[in-house]
């Protein structure tokens, strides 16, 4: 029962083959089990198991409330949730309870999800490894798997297995990890310039970011308002329609959510037919740092869509590669601004120090934050200064509406769908990722993800196929912005034609064999 | 009044740290000098634009002040700019603030509707150009009454510019003749209020009362057009009358509803023009007037014994009259000023550029609110002069004073006396009582019916002027008794008999013979001996 998707446990409880309360039970039992992937910062037990009886008196009454009632979800911890604690995996929030949810935590909460608890992420979402949290870092669940310690056995170089574990991406590492582990069935993470798609794709889950403004931000603690979108992290394409379709819509409490209506529910057709299609690869994307799997994968899947009779196009972004230079300074100057908040006054952590009002301040921020946030908080300031504004925000702002107007030329010239890569390569061992320092790490990951951040466009990760290791690797769709409907069921047919395999954890989940019972046949048609 | 702290996380710390500069201006140093000399020096200095030294020397340059203003308006309105707490003066500590005002980690300002047509209301009634797009921004500094660390602002496109404000400067031998002028105005900006913070010096500890955080502000900025305290007071008197008009702003100075800021430097005429310094805390009109005139003469000392201007911030201590540096430590403040990304730009409409079919709730329409601005002070002022015949001087009076129009368009509706009668009556005798007692219009014990039956008696000569006064004063004295029986209780009523009118003459005229004779040598005078 715990490996199958949200569709399918959701139709299981809808037939009473398993009752929310066993459900969660389950879960609950797997994340005691699975705790040192470091996944969840908090475990909401009791919150969950108290949901759970909500729903099971729901369904006995025959008052379900649709297709995520009973269904198990975990959220990344800078999402606002009322009376357990949010972190933000950040000493300056150790300890803080809010007072309110978040809008997407609460409308999962109304359509009868179970919250399971709270995931961890790099701190303040600053990273890409989720290596970077005060919580320590997460473990990627394919570290674990049968298919990655399988390949692993074959090569007579690999080291000792437990100081080899890999790292999940991120900084939604947490929320990838959990709903990897079958711990859960849907996660929320946030993208501001990857952050969901890049642990997605290192986990072999579906992470989808939605265009800009379709879903509420309000309860999301910021890293870039301009570019901070929810995002949602599942099994399949299908999952992450559902989940879209409980977030997606205008909220008052947040201005810059668009009231256009957007088709609801998110229902997705099956397509039985490409052609009509025009897919368009980006030239800029194909750089030397790009692993030849991974490549060699991209092209593969542009064939796929070519043999079945899609239009592919080679297209041009060529304002991509100031991306991450660009990212970099607009996302320090609002990283600056956000963080001035956390002053030790109102809430947080607050030092000992009182001798004045600046010693106190500068002495709890000095505590509250790791390396990297006050490095962020630097530059951004520096950036920000009155000499320096013109020089660097307004230019920088400037690259970004040019970075934009790629895409919208893309799109006009008749693309329907951008298909890239990812990320560079599968995921990698924490003490290779270690090696260099969180800013590199960043630059180097975001750099398929992050422009679409700057656009403002919906974009999905699909897990494609195993590597020669053993470890998932993912592809990007990027769509027109609003169309995110168009963009996900192009995404679904792909899904179906490519058949990624289940990660197989039963040596670690020794006695909950219920998750091979979904297991299929590693039948991947790309599979190299 | 010690207030609650305001914690969301119960672990028990105390609401308590050091204090933060900038508060009290007692502990920092004076200027150089004599305060009390340049308070003296001071005192010329009002009605004259033009400004010179105390000890006039051969060839000296006479010199010009330049003086700017920034007016903060509280903007009357049920909830705060971007949240949904209420907005009201002197709630307990601590009970108006919502998540967002208290900058709870992921909450997002919502622009309040109220807020935007105050100031498309204010901006159309100074004349101002009304952006149809206008922008928001962060203005970032550190301050303990400050919880999100900046303040929500228009800094690169505000909501309205290039207006202008037409006020009165009384002149003349008497101060009876009215010289319009005119003062520009920059721009009017929408931005949130902070909160307070309250010191206490005993224990060392600041309080942070929130209830003000986030309320709406139109920020008024003049150009620098005034050159003296008096300019400025006036000026700041019109604006207050406009914004209480329109019902934008109570703009009442002693609750903090409107806070002036002035920047001021001196010149010689024909010269570049001089530094110049900011003085803040300035919280009543004449307040406004003094520091202004103190600080002008204070840059003219300065210079004149060659000493030097700092670009600096100052406040005003209204008990030594005088303005002292605050200096920050820190010297200049760099705001770091960034678009605030949570608000998209506010677009504004008129008429032609609607759209078909707009939502009236999602909409602000500039041409629908100019129809219904109420009538403005210029124009009542202009409407009293064509309508009662009474002079303009009197007309600014009558404004002036907060609800004494209102009481003598009441008394007008209700007597039969001239206008011109009821204008001396209430400018006169009426103002001149409260002001003896220090009362307001709606203290007075003479109420506008009283004072038009009084006026009515006066009118048909049942009573004489100076029997009225008699019985004004009576009247004040709050017995309950109406002025028709003040009259007959003490007989003030003029005597029409003519019989007995004569008769009373004759025997007057026998009773003092002497009085007689001087009259008949023609002193007429003489008269008054008669009692």
């Amino acid at each position: 029962m715990l490996g199958r998707t949200l569709q399918e446990v959701s139709a299981a409880l809808k037939q009473g083959q398993i009752t929310p309360t066993e459900l969660c039970q389950k879960c609950l039992s797997l994340i005691k089990k699975t705790k040192f992937l470091n996944a969840y910062i908090t475990v909401s037990e009791e919150v969950a198991l108290k949901q759970a009886e909500e729903s099971e008196k729901r369904y006995k009454n025959g008052q379900s409330l649709g297709d995520l009632d009973g269904i198990p979800v975990a959220v990344k911890d800078n999402f606002s949730t009322s009376g357990i604690e949010t972190t933000c995996a950040s000493n300056m929030l150790k300890g803080y309870i809010p007072p309110y949810n978040a809008t997407v935590v609460q409308k999962l909460l109304d359509q009868g999800a179970l919250l399971m608890g709270k995931t961890n992420l790099d701190e303040f979402a600053m990273g890409s490894g989720s290596t970077d949290g005060i919580f320590g870092p997460v473990k990627n669940p394919w570290s674990y798997s049968k298919q990655y310690r399988e390949k692993r056995k074959q090569n007579p170089h690999s080291k000792n297995e437990d100081s080899d574990w890999l790292i999940t991406g991120g900084s939604s590492g947490g929320s990838a990890a959990a709903v990897s582990a079958f711990t859960c069935y849907a996660a929320l993470g946030s993208d501001t310039g990857g952050s969901t798609r890049n642990p997605a794709a290192h986990c072999g889950l579906v992470g989808f970011k939605p265009s800009y403004g379709l879903v509420s931000r309000h309860g999301l603690i910021p890293l870039v308002n301009s570019m901070d979108v929810p995002g949602i992290l599942t099994r399949c394409v299908d999952d992450a329609a559902i989940v879209l379709g409980a977030l997606a819509g205008p909220d008052p409490k947040d201005s810059t959510t668009v009231h256009d209506p957007i088709n609801k529910p998110f229902m997705l057709p099956s397509l039985a037919d490409v052609s009509k299609l025009c897919i368009g690869i980006p030239k800029e994307y194909l750089i030397p740092e790009l692993s030849s799997e991974v490549r060699s994968l991209w092209s593969k899947a542009a064939d796929l869509f070519k043999s079945e009779g899609a239009k592919v196009l080679e297209v041009s972004l060529p304002h991509t590669s100031y991306s991450i230079v660009c990212y970099h300074v607009l996302c320090t100057s609002e990283v600056a601004s956000n963080m001035a908040r956390f002053d030790g006054l109102q809430y947080g952590h607050r030092c000992d120090i009182n001798v004045s009002t600046e010693a106190m301040y500068a002495a709890t921020r000095r505590e509250g934050f790791n390396d990297v946030v006050r490095g962020r908080i630097l530059s951004g300031n520096f950036f920000l200064l009155k000499e320096n504004y013109e020089n660097y925000f307004v230019k920088a702002q400037k690259v970004r509406r040019l970075i934009a107007n790629d895409f919208v030329n893309a799109f006009n010239s008749g693309v329907d769908v951008l298909l890239t890569p990812t990320t560079l390569s599968e995921a990698v061992p924490y003490l290779e990722f270690i090696k260099e320092d969180n800013r590199t790490r960043s630059a180097q990951d975001d750099i398929f993800t992050q422009a679409v951040n700057m656009a403002g466009l919906p974009a999905v990760s699909i897990p494609v196929a195993l590597s020669n290791q053993g470890l998932p690797i993912g592809l990007q769709f990027i769509g027109r912005a609003f169309c995110d409907q168009q963009l996900l069921t192009v995404a679904k047919w792909f899904e179906k034609q490519v058949q990624f395999p289940v990660i197989q954890l039963q040596e670690l989940m020794d006695d909950c064999s219920a998750v091979l019972e979904n297991e299929k046949s590693a039948s991947v048609s790309l599979k190299q | 009044m010690a207030a609650p702290m305001l914690r969301w996380v119960g672990r028990g710390r105390r609401w308590t740290f050091a204090r933060v500069d900038g508060g009290s201006c007692h502990r920092r140093e004076a200027p150089t000098g004599s305060t009390s000399n340049r308070i003296r020096g001071r005192s010329s200095v009002a009605q004259q634009p033009l400004y010179t030294t105390q000890k006039p020397r051969k060839g000296e340059h006479k010199w010009a002040a330049v003086v700017g203003l920034e007016i903060h308006a509280q903007i009357s309105s049920n909830s705060k700019l971007f949240s949904g707490s209420q907005v009201r003066f002197s709630a307990p500590p601590n009970s108006l603030v919502s998540f967002f005002d208290a900058s709870l980690p992921g909450t997002l300002p919502v622009l309040n509707r109220r807020c935007v047509e105050a100031a498309v209301m204010t901006g159309l009634a100074l004349n101002c150009h009304i952006n149809k797009k206008s922008l928001f921004d962060r203005k970032h500094y550190f301050y303990a009454d400050l919880p999100a660390g900046y303040q929500i602002t228009q800094q690169r496109l505000p909501i309205a510019v290039n207006g202008s404000l037409t006020y009165g400067v009384c002149a003349g031998k008497k101060q009876s003749q009215v010289i319009p002028k005119t003062v520009r105005i920059k721009q009017i900006q929408l931005e949130q209020d902070s909160g307070k913070s309250l010191h206490d010096d005993l224990r060392s500890q600041t309080l942070i009362d929130l209830n003000r955080a986030g309320v709406g502000l139109l920020e008024v900025v003049l150009e620098p057009d005034l050159s003296c305290g008096e300019e400025a007071a006036t000026a700041v008197r019109e604006l207050q009358l406009i914004l209480q008009a329109l019902g934008t702003s109570q703009a009442n100075m002693a609750e903090g509803q409107l806070r002036v800021d002035a920047n001021i430097s001196v010149h010689h005429p024909g010269e570049p023009l001089g530094v110049r310094t900011e003085v803040k805390n300035l919280n009543s009109i004449r307040f406004l007037a003094k520091a202004i005139d103190y600080e002008i003469q204070r840059q003219i000392n300065e210079l004149e014994n060659g000493g030097e201007i700092l670009n600096e911030t100052r406040s005003f201590h209204y008990q030594l009259g005088c303005t002292m540096s605050m200096r920050d430590k820190e010297g200049k403040q760099d705001y770091r000023f960034m678009p605030e990304p949570n608000l998209p730009p506010l677009v504004l409409y008129d008429a032609t550029s609607l759209p078909a079919g707009a939502d009236p709730q999602q909409v602000i329409n500039i041409d629908q609110i100019r129809e219904t601005l109420p009538e403005l002070p210029s124009v009542t002022r202009e409407r009293l002069v064509q309508q009662y015949g009474m002079l303009l001087e009197h007309s600014f009076t009558l404004l002036n004073e907060v609800g004494l129009l209102e009481f003598f368009q009441n008394v007008m509706k209700e007597t039969r006396a001239e206008p011109k009668k009821v204008t001396s009556w209430v400018l006169n005798t009426f103002l001149g009582y409260l002001k003896q007692q220090n009362l307001a219009v709606s203290e007075s014990p003479v109420t506008p019916s009283a004072l038009a039956e009084l006026l009515d008696m006066l009118d048909s000569r049942t009573i004489s002027s100076a029997a009225a006064k008699q019985v004004f004063e009576e009247l004040w004295k709050r017995e309950g008794k109406t002025p028709g029986q003040i009259v007959s209780e003490k007989q003030l009523e003029l005597m029409e008999d003519r019989g007995a009118l004569e008769q009373l003459c004759h025997s007057m005229m026998e009773a003092h013979p002497q009085v007689v004779m001087d009259l008949k040598k023609g002193n007429p005078r003489a008269i008054r001996r008669v009692r």
